[in-house]
């Protein structure tokens, strides 16, 4: 009977189209970590501003994304748009739209919350030995900033990574979704066939994640303070 | 250069994006529109016409729902949905293009125009049709009993005073509360679960519809569904968006037309025989022409 299961992995091109799936989810999760790390830095840094517009909007804009599931998210902008405005986005660019502007939200959220944990004198001190602003959050702040970043930022993109099973709601066709199809295929000639897809796709997963998670490890290494 | 203004000038960008995308109207005429939807007015269904002159008639189905809707092994969409779908398409005169829908999101993208039509194993319900317009029907469910070949029940009498094994919020669950309140029912979450009960014999018989019973006792030898179609009928129809009415009468006139081929029959003998074998007689889920005999 394992073995059963274990061919159906091979069969057809059934190990391609996982693979395939997995390409979806990378690509997906490559442009959305990215996206956010920018949209986020930059949301972070308006969110320290001493305006009260600023700080008004920002925090809306921030409500509003972490309130909503991103399931709805993705449904707004996949169906909710196309019924309201007409405009037709293909499935992918709308799930790519919703986790950059939910990562860009929880990421600046992460930059604001470090930016202020930074000790007062380290801006006084650099203000006293003549730097501009800009110079200071480049050579001063930012440095420490992206330091203790790291580890929150690297699991909002594992969360990211993981969040993109739910875009086959919007017709994105990705790596789980081609697993059940498999899976579901062979319901009645190989029900053993789910334990070696999942086992297959957790293994696929894991290898996406886990440089992430060695780059990480070794960014902290490197940046650490002796 | 002044970091204030720098900051500013993002948190306009970013802030203009989001509203774009979460504001209705807001970027109407700023996001390009989809090069291949010429539809003029907000999510307007495609007509006859306008699916011939593109070359593709957009079906949403599911993508993992042997034998009905699936995608074998080379990646091909197969199934009871798909056979009906193939033939639309090739008397329309164009391709079929297979979108994978979920249950959950079917009536969305009717609604959106983002598919003409659904053949995901829709149920017709009430609720659904003032929703989307249905269709003939192609194909009907009703429950099924499943028992032991030896203590095999025929009728739903015969299970007075007996153990029914049921899964929790299914239609077989409240037909027979309702219906037969003298049946002890046994009931659980899952469906394995409830296969797992059958076989050790914790209750006499297990009902559910009768595609998913028949499918199972062909797999399990010792076990027969003793009754076949039970409980209020419910019918199987190809949906397309409310007020498309002009692909709607097509898609019947097609049906009714097939009727006379006994095309759904033979759509029954490539698909799903080889999942419900000889045991089942294929008018008890075959509907020809949009006609339901009961």
């Amino acid at each position: 009977m394992e073995s059963l299961g274990l061919r159906v992995l091979w069969e057809g091109q059934n190990f391609a189209r996982l693979l395939g799936g997995l390409w979806v989810v990378v690509q997906l999760s490559v442009l959305s970590i990215l996206g956010s790390l920018v949209l986020g830095l930059g949301v972070g840094l308006i969110m320290t501003l001493p305006y009260k517009i600023t700080r008004f909007l920002t925090r809306v804009y921030l409500e509003f994304i972490r309130i909503m599931p991103q399931l709805v998210l993705l449904f707004l902008a996949y169906f909710g748009l196309t019924r309201w405005t007409g405009i037709n986005l293909p499935g992918f660019t709308a799930a790519v739209i919703v986790f950059i502007l939910w990562g860009g939200a929880e990421m600046g959220d992460l930059v604001r919350s470090i930016v202020i944990s930074i000790p007062k004198n380290q801006y006084e001190s650099g203000a006293a030995l003549g730097f501009t602003r800009w110079q200071l959050y480049r050579f001063i702040i930012l440095p420490q900033a992206v330091r203790s970043l790291i580890p929150p930022a690297m699991n909002l993109a594992s969360r990211i990574i993981k969040t993109t099973s739910l875009v086959v709601l919007i017709g994105v066709v990705e790596m789980l979704k081609v697993g059940q199809q498999i899976i579901e295929a062979n319901r009645y000639t190989a029900p053993t066939a789910a334990l070696w897809i999942y086992g297959t796709i957790f293994f696929l997963y894991f290898f996406s994640c886990w440089p992430l998670s060695l780059a990480a490890a070794y960014l902290e290494k490197r940046w650490q303070v002796k | 250069m002044n970091l204030h203004k720098l900051a500013a000038a993002v948190a306009v960008a970013a802030l203009a994006l989001s509203s774009a995308v979460l504001l209705s109207g807001c970027g109407g005429s700023a996001a390009k529109k989809d090069a291949g939807q010429t539809a003029p007015a907000k999510a307007a269904f495609r007509s006859v016409n306008t699916i011939k002159q593109s070359g593709e008639v957009v079906i949403g189905v599911f993508s993992d729902k042997a034998p009905f809707g699936y995608v074998d092994k080379n990646g091909k969409y197969q199934g009871y949905d798909i056979y009906l779908g193939d033939r639309l398409a090739k008397d329309l005169g164009v391709k079929a293009k297979y979108v994978s829908v979920e249950a959950a999101n079917r009536v969305e993208y009717l609604k959106t125009g983002k598919v003409d039509i659904i053949l995901a194993n829709f149920t017709v319900t009430p609720e659904r049709a003032q929703q989307v317009d249905f269709a003939l029907p192609y194909m009907k469910v009703a429950l099924g009993v499943v028992s032991p070949e030896k203590n095999l029940i025929t009728t739903p009498e015969q299970l007075k005073g007996k153990t029914l094994i049921v899964a929790k919020g299914t239609t077989a669950e409240t037909y027979f509360t309702k219906h037969y309140p003298q049946v002890k029912l046994l009931k659980f979450d899952q469906y394995t679960e409830t296969y797992n009960a059958l076989l050790d014999g914790r209750g006499d018989a297990f009902s559910t519809d009768n595609t998913e019973v028949l499918a199972w006792a062909l797999k399990n030898k010792g076990f027969k569904v003793g009754i076949t179609s039970l409980g209020d009928l419910d019918t199987i129809a190809p949906a397309v968006q409310k007020g498309n009415k002009e692909l709607l009468d097509f898609i019947n006139n097609d049906i009714k037309k097939l009727g006379q081929e006994q095309f759904f029959h033979k759509d029954y003998q490539a698909t799903l025989a080889s999942v419900y074998g000889s045991a089942v007689n294929p008018d008890d889920l075959v509907v020809e022409g949009g006609v339901v005999k009961k």
